[in-house]
């Protein structure tokens, strides 16, 4: 095998592997968005919420993992009832403007609050996976890659699984197609609202968490990665859960290919900007993505 | 008696000022203003500077989302192409302002234009990501066009100059700023009782239905990108002309929500909520700085505090209004007003 291919098979792994925790928070973004038709354009700040949280248990107050991770997760449950009942609630029914913007409002009180209790210098995160990389043939595989791989597709798996069979998963589908007919049924809707935002605010703790682990510190710039769903989530489209997991990878991996191989004609950051480049790219040939419904409304 | 919203005639309906009153007043207000940087200090110099950019800035976006109904988390990076278009023909072509100023804001406009084309495609939420989108691209072509705009540096940017004498201080930019905040109020007040308004509006209430009564939707969106992002040239060029120096990191995401918020909290489809709105989001900081000034002595860490409780009070200020009054700080004047001209009774 050639040096050239090596490379290119490392971009792709690497891109693979921080697809799947774009996979994973854009899964809350999707979830929340089928419920209630809320766009939640702080999914960043979650994500945040997550990793400081979990940062604050583990090493702040130096609680052993297994009491630490449920705890971080109790906590973001919390987070989204909080937001699900206080703020989108009363908003049910009103203009995607209001809706969309009191998102960035709740964004910005989660932000301001992290800031103000935690402070924003760059906090160390412990390494929850093994940091010695290992090789197939010549290639180096590092298995946080691996391990964040790993854990993502097997709890999309296991969500799959919670929607497919479970009572409230059930109930979560058939609020998502048809929320008249879901009540009339007997479906609390607004309970699959709050759910949806529990669920959300719970994916991106763990996303934060990967992150977290993977970058080996938390900082605000953490953030940053909550707003590469939206290319993810639009290329799924908008309200797929397999097109997540395949438009997460696909994103990852082409943001990555794109770093390497075009950063040296462009003079680097290609990488941020190439998501959002497809994303407008998909907007204006088929704005509901690879999986979405067809529905979208046209002008 | 009359009560309520009484109207007779398309005339009073269309009327700027109902009372003779409200005259008085924007007449005393720029009066008072022409005299303010006699005796204002720097410090609230630049504030009122500051404001009076977010007027403009402000008054551009609402025409986009308040009047139009396009949703826009682009202003940003409109005010950052009028920005770094005004330095740029200010500063390295040499330009005076008066050139400077309009071409940027034309140049802007052509920019909006492109911007705007996939609103002809998507609205709502996928035209707001559709922007998102374009903002980073927007910012990533800005950082990375350096022999144009130094990167992630910036450059410092000439002051303009009238007579030859350079409006390098508070109090001579302030002129200049409140000097195109006038027009750019009576423009947007005016645009709204023309046939191009109140196509803006039709397009806002349902598409539809607007291009069922013959307004084309294709022209009127394009054209209020146009107008929209001609306001935020000329609001960004006046950034430039203010602080003297532009960089990416002074048009971020955050300034667009910054905006966005303005239009919120100000009234949406309102050129006095824009004001409004853009007197509140500057006064706001400077408001909780205050506050954290006086507070030092009793909690001396209160200042490192500001930047986070700026957040929190903007998230709330928005979900405040979002949740109890969406119409904005005009319906809240509005509704204040009315209570006394028609008190004691209710209506």
């Amino acid at each position: 095998m050639t040096e050239h291919f090596v490379f290119l098979l490392q971009l792709v792994i690497a891109g693979v592997a921080v697809g799947a925790v774009y996979s994973l928070m854009a899964l809350g973004f999707v979830l929340i968005y089928k419920a209630s038709t809320v766009v939640n354009f702080g999914p960043g700040e979650l994500v945040l919420f997550g990793a400081y949280v979990a940062w604050a248990t583990i090493l702040n107050m130096k609680l052993s993992l297994a009491v630490a991770l449920p705890l971080t997760l109790v906590v973001a449950i919390l987070l989204g009832l909080i937001i699900e009942r206080g703020v989108l609630r009363p908003l049910i029914g009103e203009p995607i403007i209001s809706v969309i913007m009191v998102t960035f409002g709740v964004a910005s009180v989660v932000r301001g609050v992290l800031n103000m209790t935690w402070g924003s210098d760059t906090r160390p995160f412990p390494a929850l996976f093994a940091s010695e990389p290992f090789r197939i043939g010549p290639i180096p595989i590092s298995p946080v890659h691996v391990w964040s791989f790993v854990t993502v597709v097997l709890l999309l798996a296991a969500f799959s699984l919670f929607f497919k069979f479970s009572l409230l998963g059930t109930a979560m589908r058939a609020t998502a197609d048809n929320q008249q007919v879901a009540q009339s049924l007997g479906v609390s809707v607004k309970g699959i609202f709050a759910l949806s935002w529990c669920i959300a605010t719970v994916v991106s703790a763990l996303g934060g968490i990967i992150l977290g682990s993977v970058r080996g510190g938390v900082d605000f710039s953490l953030a940053d990665y909550g707003l590469k769903i939206f290319p993810v989530v639009i290329l799924g489209g908008l309200d797929s859960v397999a097109g997540v997991l395949i438009g997460g990878v696909m994103i990852g991996v082409l943001e990555n290919l794109s770093g390497g191989y075009l950063d040296p004609v462009f003079g680097g950051g290609v990488k941020e900007v190439a998501p959002f480049v497809v994303l407008v790219v998909i907007l204006m040939i088929r704005p509901y993505g690879l999986f979405g419904r067809v529905d979208v409304e046209r002008v | 008696m009359q009560c309520g919203d009484f109207r007779v005639s398309y005339g009073s309906d269309e009327r700027i000022f109902e009372t003779r009153l409200p005259v008085v007043g924007v007449v005393v207000l720029l009066a008072a203003l022409a005299f303010v940087p006699l005796f204002a200090g720097t410090y609230w110099l630049d504030v009122l500077n500051r404001i009076g950019i977010a007027i403009i800035g402000a008054i551009g976006l609402n025409i986009l989302v308040g009047f139009t109904g396009q949703i826009s988390i682009g202003h940003a990076a409109f005010l950052a192409v009028g920005a770094y278009a005004t330095a740029i023909l200010g500063s390295k072509a040499g330009l005076p302002f008066w050139l400077a100023l309009p071409l940027a804001g034309v140049l802007t406009s052509l920019f909006g234009l492109v911007f705007g084309v996939p609103s002809l495609r998507l609205k709502g939420l996928y035209l707001a990501i559709a922007t998102l989108a374009a903002h980073f691209i927007t910012t990533y072509g800005i950082i990375h066009w350096e022999s144009m705009t130094n990167g992630v540096l910036g450059f410092n940017v000439t002051p303009a100059s009238v007579f030859g004498r350079p409006l390098d201080s508070d109090e001579r930019v302030f002129y200049l700023i409140y000097a195109l905040v006038i027009p750019a109020v009576l423009f947007a007040k005016n645009l709204f009782r023309t046939r191009v308004g109140r196509a803006f509006i039709a397009v806002r209430d349902r598409d539809v239905a607007a291009s069922v009564i013959g307004v084309s939707l294709y022209r009127y969106k394009l054209l209020a990108f146009v107008i929209s992002s001609f306001y935020a040239g000329v609001a960004g060029g006046l950034m430039a002309y203010h602080s003297r120096i532009v960089f990416p990191d002074a048009f971020t995401l955050l300034v667009a929500i910054d905006y966005l918020a303005m239009i919120i909290i100000g009234g949406m489809g309102s050129i006095i909520g824009s004001i409004y709105g853009a007197v509140f989001m500057t006064l706001l900081p400077e408001v909780l700085k205050l506050g954290a000034t006086s507070l030092t002595g009793v909690y001396p860490n209160a200042f490192g505090l500001i930047a986070s409780a700026r957040d929190i009070v903007f998230g709330l200020a928005i979900i405040f209004f979002l949740m109890y009054e969406p119409m904005g700080l005009a319906r809240i004047w509005e509704r204040f007003r009315s209570y006394w001209k028609l008190w004691p009774y209710a209506y």
